[in-house]
Parts: structure tokens; C-alpha cells; sequence
């Protein structure tokens, strides 16, 4: 039974929503089956905000779950926030070393530590930050194609691509970018 | 010889004749204001496009006094009912008739917010100056002074405030132009009507909210016999100053 | 008339608030009425955005009071009116669902449950079911639905309007948050296509014809004079109810039939139960479903049979027990022991189940 549970927690504003929206929408092209739950609060801004994604080539069962297969953090009050979430045996864990001042004290089957802010930064924009994130969960779950992830940011940001074409390179470098940042595919 | 002249009272068509005689108490204002509407109906060919909402407290008893189509709601909840039914079917001239309590009190978003939105349909408030239906309590519009089963030693202006100037307040949020607001009298019924007509045909004509107060007579609950219940009209249009707060030009020929 | 949006079958990633929206409109729903309130934000959203492609009404009101009468206004006027609240809104609107009870006027109150009691969270829980199914100061003369996914929040909001209409009851969708903010792909289509003819909504009031003349003019009313009148009313009601109640009744089971451990769940809960179900069915620990999918009226004899069946019985809830007081009336008489997993305004999972149910089974054995 192939089925990705995808936990991602970050800041307000890391666009982490927004990373978890795609990364659906290309599996949803692939015609897979999909549930996201974002978590909302009281607050509409601020706090730390966590995207719950799941893949599955079944029908999913449970809409929430309790370990993630992949736990992303890219804050330091994210890594703190989403432990709850990390299986100590079956979970991958991938965190900012970039942002993070601390670093997880808890089990993972691994823990994988990425630059990807200082990348976004220094070598490409900050603005893409989060494809890089996208690419990240593209190669390390191995779940989705590059192709309808690609399709999926078309389809989000194709009118922006329209009046800069070079937006869509940008985009499309940082996920690629983002996919190299991991080695093979996560066994989970 | 004496002729007896057999003439039966001039009903008005708008008015529901086969429930008999009405339930209100005797000498109760409710029975003449709704005469009036339904002879203000009648004189504006209005019955059909009409729907007539009632609340809860005595106006509940009008749920079939008028021969339009009547929905008896809830407590404070007539005006949602019925500006329910004019979104849904624009063109309908709805009707929310209630008391002092479900106006002012339990229903007053309801009032403030039909008001402010424009919503075109016309509210119909009885004020006697209490709650008549549950025995006789303080309502927003009891006048100072004035003894109920929850003031009994008076409304004291300092414990429970000044009484609601509804009229005043709905004219004070409505527009010059779209809105009709008066306050009429059971006192004055010619006036009344008059006044019942030209909130109608504000509606009937889609310019807008239109709201009539009618000062009203409750003698069971005041204790005052016949001469005493009109006496206390009288300090209660002393108090209320009984006219049209705000009248759109194209009515202003509606008499 | 309003317009069809979807015409053919056509596959949708959206959220539940987006799912119950765009069902109203292949419900061919005339009006909304709403105010608003997380997490059902999105269904008047999406309705607003829609407006010009359907042609349809909305307003948005000045509290849920008012939004559940005026809703009742639309009906009454002869329109497919529905709303959609939750948490205290659905609270104040309980007001309305009373009288519509008693008027048997056939509204839609779309539901989607928030933590509580108070504010609590905007987030999710099952603590409004108790309210969804006996709320207001009655007998519960309501149909209650009770969804588990998009595909659900679709069908079954369809289907309510025309139970609603049919049956002359006001009629539920009881969601959660979780469902009103999860995206999930559901298969949108044109009841038409599918059998369903919508019941026609016929007014009460501005019918065909001059009142008093063509017709007696419309008289409707809540409230009687004296307990005579009331008692009839309400002997009759029970009547139709529990006439129509196993034409209306619904539940979902599965791997039920020969299961020793009977897990009872409804909504959202159900899903993880599944998920559970198949963890603990592979270690081959012998245990089902059985889910309710109409809280009012309930499955009885199907669950009674259920419950026989098993050897214990679990009931777990994002709540402390409400479904399980619904269902343990119904079981009177049943001998088979029960435990509990109640985590108010908490979201379950199939791990949560997998580690009780173990529990449970080792109890089992040694007694």
C-alpha cells in the first residue's frame, strides 16, 4: 500500500500552504488519491503553520494521521511543533539548517539537514524559496513525477509566468535545485 | 315608529372575517391598528403581493386576522422572516408586525440591521408601553415613572434608562430619499392609515425599508378604565411626538 | 431558475466548503442565507463567487439568527433555501431549526462542527451532535446526515434538499472542520444524471392565485392555545417520523459481519477507524465498522443486529460520547459490553483505534 504521509511545518508566511497546494495538486494530476488538511487556528497570521498531505495509489482511509512517512521544519519553533509527528523508527526527518539555531534532539530512521533558505538566498531568489522545499518532497518521497509537480506550478502561477517568462525558469530551477538536495528517495 | 337601520360594520377585505370576533382583550389597540393596515391594503390593491409576518408576544394572535398570507415566527424574529421571503421573491411587500419587546428589544439587530441594509419591506411596531402577553412587564418603551410587574415602584430612569425612541433611531440610519419612518397613533386612525399607506407603497414601489410605530392602548395591563386608557394616550403622545420622521418625495401625495 | 454549473461528470480537488457550495447550486438551490463563522467560511465564499454563472441569491445577514429565519423566509416564499454555520452560530440557529420543527417547514442547515463548548476552537470535533440532532426545545422532528468525506459532503447535500422537501422536516448536513477545510478530489455531476429528480419546493405563502378568493389565504403558525391542540400535533409528527423512518435511515459497515470487536463511529472518525480496521485485520485481529450515516433517524435494527453479533463494542468520538448516548438508547436490552475512546474536539486516528482495539482484545481473551 503506497501511501506518503507528508507533515510540513514552518513559519507564517514560508509559504508552506502554499508548498503542500501543489505538491497535491501534482499528485491529484497523477490521479492519485489525495487529502490535505491545513492546520488553522484562531489566528490568521503568525504561529506556526503545518501542512498535512497525504498520497496514496489506494483510497485513503483516516483524513489525519498521527507519524508522518516525511516531517519537514523550517523553523526552529517548527521543529519544536511538529516532533509530535516524527516516528522515531519510520520517519524522516528534514529540517532548514539555514534557519534552524537548534538541531532535532529527537529519534528519526533519518534526519536530514538542507540549506535551503541560504540557497534560495544566496543563489537564487528568496521568492523560491519554497520550490526548493517542493523539490526536496518531490525527491524524497518519490511518490509524484517532476513533470506534474511542473504542471501544477504552471497551473498555479501561469499568469505570472505569462508577463515574465523567466519567472517559470526561476521556479523550475529552484525545484530542480531542491531535488538535488536529496540523495535518492526516502525508503518509507 | 322606529326604524332600526341594519348596517353591518365596514370590514375591510384585507381583514380575515371568519375567525369571528378577534382574541385581543377588549379595548386592546392591536384590533384597530390592523383594521387600518387592512383598509390601507384594501385602498392600494396590495392583498396579493403582500405576505404578513407576525411575532410573539400579543401580535402573535393576528396569525390569521388578516386575509393575506400570514407567517407567525418567533420572538424578535418577524423581520428576518419576512426580509427571508422579499430577498427570495423580490416584489413582495412584506409585512413584520410586533410589539415594542420584539422591536426594540429582542429583535433590535434585526430593526438596525433591515434598516441599514435598505431591506424593502416595512416594519409595523405596536408600542403600548409594556409586555401585554407575558402580564405586564417593563418593556424599552415603558414611560418614567410608570408602574409594571417589573418596575412596580416606577421606571427609574437612572436603573433602567430612558424609553427607546424607535422611530427616531430607525430615521437617524435611513436614507432621506429611500426610507419612510413615522409614528402614528390609534388615537388618530385617518392619520394612521394614511401614514400605513404611504410606508405600503414605499415598499410596493422597491424604494425601501419604510417603518411605522403605533402608539397602542393596553388597559388590562395599564389597570385603567375607559377614560383613564385614553388619558394615558394622551402623556404617551406627550411623551412620543406622534408624526412622519422621514418621507420620500413620491409618496409625499399617498394621503 | 438557477443555472447548472456542471452539466457531465467532472472531477474536482476541493475543499468540503467549496464541495457543499457547488452541490447547492447542482441542487439548483435558489438562495443562501449566512453569516459568518470558521470553519464554513468557504461555503458562502464560494456560493458569492458563483453568483454571476448560477444567477442565484445570497445574503449575508447580521447574526445566525437572523440567518436561519430568513432561511426559513426563503422556504416559505417557495425558494430551495439553505444556510450553513457551526459552533455557537449553530447555537442561536437552533432558534430557527425549532420552529422550522414545528412548522414542518423543509429546510437545509449545513453543519460544519467546531471545537466547543463556547468559542472553543474554530478548528474541528463531533461535539455538535447532540445539538444537530436534538438541539432546539423539542422532540427532534429533524433528519440529521453525518458525512465522512467530499464525495459525501456532495452527495449528501443534494440529497438533503430533496429528503428535506419530501418529508417536510428540516434536514441536516453535519460535517466537521476538518471536511470544511480538506481538499480532497470529488466527482461533481448533475443529480439528473443520476436518477435524482429535486423535489419541487412550492411556496406557502404568494401561491398561485388571489388570497381570499382563488384560494384561502396562507396561515401558518408555532404556537397552539391549549395542550390538546399541541399533544395532536405532536403525536401526529411522531407518527409521520416513525413512518418515514426506514425509507430515510442509512449506515455504512465494514468488515462487520464477523467481527468480534464492533467499533461504532461516525463522520470523520469513521475514516480512521477503516484505516484502522485494515492495520489490525492484517495482524488478524477480527474487527469492523459500523457507522451510522443517518444520526436521526438511526439505523436501529441494523445496529442492534451489529452490536448482537460482536463480542465487545467500541465507541469512539471526537466528543465525550454523544453519538454513543444516540446509539446506547437504541441498545437496551443488548448484553454485549462496550468501552470507550472519546477525545473532545480532537482529531482520531487509525493508530489511536489500533492501540485500543489491541486493548480491548487482550481483555477479550482473558475473559
Amino acid at each position: 500500500m503506497a501511501r506518503s504521509r507528508i507533515a510540513l511545518g514552518g513559519e507564517g508566511g514560508q509559504g508552506v500552504q502554499a508548498i503542500a497546494k501543489i505538491l497535491v495538486e501534482a499528485a491529484y494530476l497523477e490521479n492519485k488519491n489525495v487529502i490535505y488538511i491545513p492546520n488553522f487556528g484562531i489566528e490568521q497570521r503568525g504561529g506556526v503553520s503545518i501542512a498535512f498531505s497525504q498520497i496514496s495509489d489506494d483510497p485513503i482511509g483516516e483524513a489525519k494521521f498521527a507519524k508522518g512517512d516525511i516531517v519537514i521544519m523550517l523553523s526552529d519553533r517548527a521543529l519544536e511543533r511538529c516532533a509530535q509527528y516524527v516516528d522515531p523508527d519510520k520517519s524522516i526527518v528534514i529540517y532548514d539548517t539555514s534557519v534552524c539555531e537548534t538541531k532535532p534532539t529527537f529519534k528519526a530512521k533519518d534526519i536530514i539537514g538542507i540549506p535551503a533558505t541560504k540557497m534560495a538566498l544566496e543563489d537564487l531568489s528568496p521568492r523560491v524559496f519554497n520550490m526548493i522545499i517542493l523539490g526536496v518532497i518531490v525527491k524524497a518521497t518519490g511518490i509524484i513525477q517532476v513533470d506534474s509537480c511542473k504542471k501544477a506550478i504552471e497551473d498555479a502561477f501561469g499568469s505570472k509566468f505569462k508577463d515574465k517568462p523567466e519567472l517559470r525558469e526561476l521556479n523550475f530551477k529552484a525545484l530542480e535545485e531542491g531535488m538535488n538536495l536529496i540523495k535518492s528517495p526516502a525508503q518509507v | 315608529m322606529v326604524q332600526i337601520l341594519d348596517i353591518p360594520p365596514k370590514q375591510a377585505d384585507a381583514v380575515n372575517c371568519e375567525i369571528g370576533p378577534s382574541k385581543f382583550c377588549p379595548g386592546c389597540g392591536h384590533g384597530i391598528t390592523l383594521n387600518t393596515l387592512g383598509f390601507a391594503i384594501d385602498e392600494l390593491e396590495l392583498k396579493e403581493r403582500s405576505v404578513f409576518g407576525c411575532d410573539i408576544g400579543c401580535s402573535l394572535l393576528a396569525w390569521n386576522f388578516m386575509s393575506v398570507d400570514s407567517v407567525q415566527t418567533h420572538h424578535g424574529r418577524t423581520t428576518p422572516v419576512i426580509y427571508g421571503i422579499t430577498r427570495a421573491v423580490p416584489g413582495t411587500v412584506g409585512i413584520a408586525y410586533m410589539g415594542d419587546g420584539g422591536g426594540y428589544a429582542i429583535g433590535a439587530q434585526h430593526l438596525v440591521n433591515a434598516a441599514t441594509r435598505n431591506e424593502k419591506m416595512m416594519v409595523l411596531l405596536v408600542n403600548n408601553t409594556n409586555y401585554g402577553m407575558t402580564g405586564g412587564q417593563m418593556a424599552p418603551t415603558t414611560l418614567p415613572g410608570q408602574k409594571t410587574e417589573t418596575t412596580p415602584y416606577g421606571r427609574d430612569i437612572e436603573a433602567h434608562g430612558k424609553p427607546f425612541l424607535g422611530p427616531e433611531m430607525v430615521a437617524s440610519i435611513t436614507d432621506e430619499k429611500l426610507n419612510y419612518v413615522a409614528r402614528g397613533s390609534v388615537n388618530n386612525l385617518r392619520q394612521l392609515k394614511t401614514f400605513l399607506k404611504r410606508a405600503l407603497t414605499n415598499v410596493a414601489d422597491g424604494r425601501g425599508f419604510s417603518f411605522v410605530e403605533v402608539l397602542s392602548l393596553c388597559p388590562l395591563n395599564w389597570r385603567t378604565n375607559n377614560v383613564d386608557t385614553w388619558e394615558r394616550l394622551k402623556e404617551m403622545e406627550s411623551f412620543y411626538k406622534v408624526g412622519e420622521l422621514k418621507v420620500p418625495e413620491e409618496v409625499k401625495g399617498v394621503k | 431558475m438557477v443555472n447548472k454549473l456542471i452539466t457531465e461528470d467532472t472531477k474536482l480537488f476541493m475543499t468540503g466548503n467549496e464541495t457543499v457550495a457547488y452541490a447547492a447550486v447542482a441542487a439548483q438551490a435558489d438562495i443562501m442565507y449566512g453569516y459568518p463563522i470558521t470553519p464554513q467560511n468557504e461555503v458562502m465564499h464560494t456560493w458569492a463567487k458563483l453568483l454571476p454563472k448560477t444567477g442565484a441569491l445570497f445574503l449575508q445577514t447580521e447574526d445566525e439568527i437572523s440567518a436561519g429565519f430568513a432561511t426559513l423566509g426563503g422556504v416559505v416564499a417557495g425558494k430551495r433555501a439553505f444556510t450553513a454555520t457551526a459552533g455557537p452560530g449553530h447555537v442561536i440557529m437552533q432558534d430557527a431549526m425549532s420552529m422550522a420543527e414545528m412548522m414542518r417547514l423543509p429546510a437545509v442547515y449545513v453543519v460544519l462542527a467546531r471545537g466547543g463548548p463556547s468559542t472553543a476552537t474554530v478548528i474541528y470535533s463531533q461535539q455538535e451532535t447532540t445539538l444537530a440532532v436534538f438541539g432546539g426545545n423539542g422532540e427532534g422532528f429533524r433528519i440529521v446526515y453525518s458525512t465522512w468525506s467530499n464525495q459525501d459532503l456532495y452527495d449528501y447535500t443534494i440529497k438533503s434538499f430533496n429528503t428535506a422537501w419530501k418529508y417536510r422536516y428540516p434536514t441536516y448536513v453535519l460535517a466537521d472542520g476538518y471536511q470544511g477545510k480538506m481538499r480532497e478530489p470529488v466527482v461533481c455531476y448533475d443529480p439528473a444524471s443520476r436518477g435524482i429528480t429535486m423535489v419541487p419546493t412550492d411556496p406557502y405563502v404568494r401561491a398561485k392565485g388571489r388570497p381570499g378568493v382563488d384560494r384561502p389565504p396562507c396561515h401558518i403558525r408555532n404556537a397552539f392555545s391549549v395542550e390538546e391542540e399541541l399533544l395532536e400535533a405532536m403525536e401526529d409528527y411522531q407518527k409521520d417520523f416513525d413512518r418515514i423512518a426506514p425509507e430515510i435511515e442509512e449506515y455504512y459497515t465494514y468488515k462487520a459481519d464477523d467481527a468480534e470487536i464492533l467499533v461504532i463511529a461516525h463522520g470523520i472518525v469513521a475514516r480512521s477507524v477503516v484505516t484502522a480496521v485494515d492495520i489490525l485485520r492484517e495482524e488478524g485481529i477480527k474487527v469492523g465498522l459500523f457507522r451510522p450515516v443517518t444520526l436521526r433517524p438511526l439505523a436501529v435494527k441494523p445496529l442492534r443486529e451489529a452490536v448482537s453479533r460482536a463480542k465487545q463494542v467500541l465507541f469512539t468520538e471526537s466528543a465525550l460520547g454523544q453519538l454513543a448516548r444516540i446509539c446506547l438508547e437504541q441498545m437496551y436490552g443488548l448484553t454485549t459490553p462496550y468501552d470507550t475512546y472519546y477525545r473532545p474536539g480532537y482529531g482520531i486516528v487509525g493508530e489511536d483505534i489500533v492501540q485500543k482495539v489491541k486493548q480491548m482484545q487482550k481483555n477479550l481473551v482473558t475473559t
